[in-house]
């Protein structure tokens, strides 16, 4: 069963990292920094749902620090994390409360991230002029949250893990 | 989906449309607030006045010499001086961010501060 467990984690995490590229090759570019459709978020939404808070709390953390040192740099990382961190716990407390469906869990992620981002980019831009970005972001991060919330919850309902 | 999904979705969106609108009713009141007219005498700064009210601002100098400053219609100008070339009085009413009107006898220069930029790359008189 641990063997099991292990396994299926690895799985998730190797599914987190090629999705984070995949999304980095999609040629979507908005002009704002942090602006991402947030695919590798449907793996730690599904992992939340099948493995529970702590596994996926994981599998975002690793996927945030693989991703970074593969592909990006230390202020990219900055940002990711951030955005992980903040947007997870915002599906933890959506989920704990029991009033959302996935597709609230996720919207609630999706919009945290951007949040998160913005916040940080504050702090290293030393400016609160990017507060006016946050509307375009949060509308970004709530239509993202609901498809990448539909796909998800047609996940959790098939996979038997 | 479930309802509070969408009431979720339906509150952020909201607020978020309510901050668009607040943050730019703000902004717009800013551009017109902040255009100011700065007064600077020999380098240090006299004064300024908001260019939105009329005022008619006298600048009376140490060695007796005056230059009196008028702002009417959102425009700053000099409309007396005691030096006697009066370029400054000649000058054309300021009103864009940047624009000054200097007297150099009397080292009193006017600058705009804020507000709205001039879109002209040149202009000619």
């Amino acid at each position: 069963m641990k063997a099991r467990r292990i396994a299926f984690l690895g799985l998730m995490v190797a599914l987190a990292f090629v999705l984070s590229y995949v999304e980095m090759l999609l040629p979507i570019n908005i002009g704002i920094p942090g602006a991402k459709i947030g695919l590798a978020n449907l793996v730690v939404m599904v992992a939340l749902y099948k493995l529970g808070p702590r596994d996926a709390f994981t599998l975002s953390l690793v996927r945030v620090l693989l991703v970074g040192f593969t592909f990006g740099n230390m202020a990219m990382m900055l940002y990711s994390l951030a955005g992980a961190l903040l947007s997870f716990v915002a599906m933890i407390i959506g989920k704990r409360t029991n009033l959302f469906s996935a597709i609230g869990v996720s919207v609630l992620g999706g919009v945290f991230h951007n949040v998160g981002q913005i916040i940080v980019a504050m702090f290293v831009l030393e400016t609160a002029s990017l507060v006016y970005y946050l509307p375009f972001l949060v509308v970004i991060g709530t239509v993202t949250g609901i498809i990448i919330g539909i796909i998800s919850g047609m996940i959790v309902q098939r996979l038997k893990v | 989906m479930k309802r509070n999904d969408v009431i979720l979705i339906i509150v952020i969106l909201v607020l978020t449309f309510g901050f668009v609108i607040a943050s730019g009713y703000r902004q717009s009141r800013r551009a017109v607030d902040h255009a100011m007219a700065v007064v600077t005498v020999d380098g240090e700064e006299y004064g300024r006045y908001p260019l939105d009210e009329d005022r008619t601002e006298r600048i009376e100098l140490d060695n007796g010499a005056y230059n009196v400053l008028t702002i009417a219609g959102g425009e700053a100008s000099v409309s007396e001086a005691s030096c006697r070339d009066q370029i400054c009085v000649h000058h054309f009413h300021i009103h864009y961010a940047g624009d000054t009107i200097v007297c150099l006898p009397n080292k009193v220069v006017v600058e705009i501060v804020g507000g709205e930029a001039d879109d002209v790359d040149a202009a000619t008189h």
